[in-house]
């Protein structure tokens, strides 16, 4: 059997590192399937025909799947659902809104971000916010899950496989798209990026965040936020890192000003280096730290940014 | 408009997690349990949509072991209507599915008529992020997921949604289900009185097999174990000891 595998677009782009690590993720369950769906994202069914490992791309290319609203898109996917044995997808938060819904209209279970493929049955995935990991078997006949893509290597390059267009017509009137607030930036994006600078509470206020952002351009990097600083409005939603925000493994992770609640952790830790700054040298996230810098931010962020 | 809103029971969000040692999940004896800190914000969006004079009555919903009354009774007290138990496992350590929690809902629903169905956006326990997503399935009803803003006019609802690139707004046809983010809202204390009240409020019994559903679970639980532990490492004395350990670690 084969993979249907549900690539992550926005505004016409491949979200390519996590669409190529879920490739890998699933490679072995069978042919895998790339479905990329929206009016204008030929460029990113082409991408995606670049993956290793990818057997065809299917591009539904309706109006109606553009910003893939839940509903129409669901509806997509059930009725190519058949020929498959597993559906999944990057763990964003597209899919994390619409593969549940696929799984309940086809009565199986869903598997939300799977971090580990034992067998075409098996799975591993974090509960309790990363506190322990299930090993689970499924006894559905069609194994829909969402794939946390920071537990896989990105595939390689240099494929070419055939894009199928898909004529199926969006379903209507459940919903629509208004509108999308979407920062523009420079940086790289957060979940893919090599380096990460975060900030907290510590931090202190919007205006401050500015400090961390120098940081972060000088190196390049992604910045990142905790639950406490966004909660406080020193950063944008989409920044946060954590359980209920976006997980990341960078090479190098630099929290700053951040306390490492069990919660921002589970975003974090398997970043391969993490740095920690903070002035409370009992602060947890020095115990998960491979340097700890006890000081005060205001003054180590902006010589750090100085110095590298 | 009736409002349902579903809640959970769950670990407290204070506790530390112990996985059992023989690998058969996470110890949840004499553990302090709450209401799913989602579910909070679920209940607290509903009340102030009846606040707003958008909603007329709030009946809350939880699925699980009979404690779940404890859950329910912390609903009413912050505002909640009404309440409906489903007793649907007699072992705290029994996790009923997101599937069938949705097959229930979705059979309470069909006998309660909401306008609007109002859930946590995740449990704080499994982390599935399903019941909201799956209930709207099986109702066939439009679903704004993950909100920070909720408007209702009408027979609309406006939902400005907290997704990967920012926030995206959705209009949904009602009757809709709206699951909450951590910002949509931040919930109230119930108060002494309203605690004492909350006693008096009506709460159905119900069990898993009155709406016909099957909560016997898809997935087997192959071993719970612990994720692997990360070593701390060492403290630097200075931002120039800091960079030199990054230099010599090829970090920068």
């Amino acid at each position: 059997m084969a993979v249907l595998l549900l690539a992550d677009v926005a505004n016409g782009q491949l979200a390519k590192d996590a669409v190529s690590k879920t490739v890998s993720a699933v490679a072995a369950l069978g042919d895998v399937h790339v479905l990329v769906a929206g009016e204008g994202g030929d460029a990113a069914a082409a991408e995606a025909a670049t993956i290793a490992g990818v057997a065809k791309v299917i591009f539904a290319g309706d109006h109606g799947f553009c910003h893939l609203l839940a509903e129409p898109t669901a509806d997509l996917i059930v009725s190519m659902a058949g020929a498959y044995s597993h559906i999944a997808a990057p763990s964003a938060s597209d899919a994390k809104n619409i593969l549940p819904r696929v799984a309940a209209l086809l009565d199986v279970m869903i598997l939300s971000d799977v971090t580990a493929v034992v067998d075409g049955d098996t799975f591993e995935r974090p509960i309790y916010a990363g506190n322990a990991i299930q090993t689970v078997k499924s006894a559905d006949s069609v194994k829909v899950m969402t794939i946390r893509t920071t537990s896989f290597e990105a595939a390689a390059d240099g494929n070419s496989a055939p894009v199928e267009a898909l004529g199926t017509a969006a379903s209507t009137g459940l919903s629509e798209w208004v509108e999308d607030k979407v920062a523009a930036s420079d940086r790289p994006e957060l979940t893919s990026a090599k380096i990460v600078v975060s900030g907290g509470r510590g931090v202190g206020s919007e205006e401050d965040f500015k400090i961390i952002e120098a940081l972060a351009d000088k190196l390049g990097a992604a910045v990142g936020a905790s639950r406490a600083a966004v909660d406080s409005g020193f950063a944008p939603n989409d920044w946060q890192v954590g359980q209920t925000g976006k997980v990341v493994a960078p090479e190098v992770y630099i929290a700053c000003g951040i306390s490492g609640a069990i919660q921002h952790l589970a975003g974090m830790k398997d970043s391969k280096i993490i740095v920690a700054i903070n002035k409370d040298e009992e602060a947890p996230i020095f115990q998960v730290a491979d340097f700890g810098l006890v000081a005060d931010l205001f003054d180590a962020v902006p010589e750090l940014t100085g110095k590298v | 408009m009736k409002v349902l809103v579903p809640v959970k029971r769950v670990i407290d969000y204070n506790v530390k997690v112990r996985v059992k040692a023989d690998g058969t999940g996470v110890d949840l004896a004499n553990v302090k349990m709450s209401m799913n800190p989602f579910d909070e914000i679920a209940v607290e969006e509903a009340i102030r949509l009846k606040e707003a004079g958008k909603a007329d009555e709030i009946v809350v919903v939880s699925i699980g072991v009979k404690q779940a009354q404890e859950t329910l009774r912390t609903a009413l007290a912050m505002g909640a209507d009404r309440a409906i138990l489903v007793t649907a496992a007699d072992d705290v350590h029994t996790d009923i599915e997101p599937l069938a929690v949705a097959k229930i809902l979705a059979a309470v629903a069909k006998e309660e008529n909401p306008g609007l169905i109002i859930a946590g956006k995740q449990a704080i326990d499994n982390d599935m992020n399903a019941t909201g997503q799956m209930l709207a399935a099986l109702l066939g009803w439009s679903q704004a997921t993950f909100a920070s803003e909720v408007a209702v006019d009408g027979d609309t609802a406006t939902v400005t949604r907290e997704v990967d690139g920012g926030l995206q707004t959705v209009k949904v046809k009602m009757p809709a289900v709206i699951t909450a983010d951590l910002r949509l809202n931040e919930p109230r204390y119930a108060s002494l009185p309203n605690i004492m009240k909350a006693k008096k409020k009506p709460l159905d019994e119900k069990t898993a097999a009155d709406y016909g559903v099957d909560v016997s679970p898809r997935l087997t639980v192959v071993k719970t174990s612990e994720p692997p532990v990360r070593q701390a490492g060492i403290k630097v004395g200075s931002v120039d000891e800091l960079v030199s350990k990054l230099k010599e670690a090829g970090a920068l």
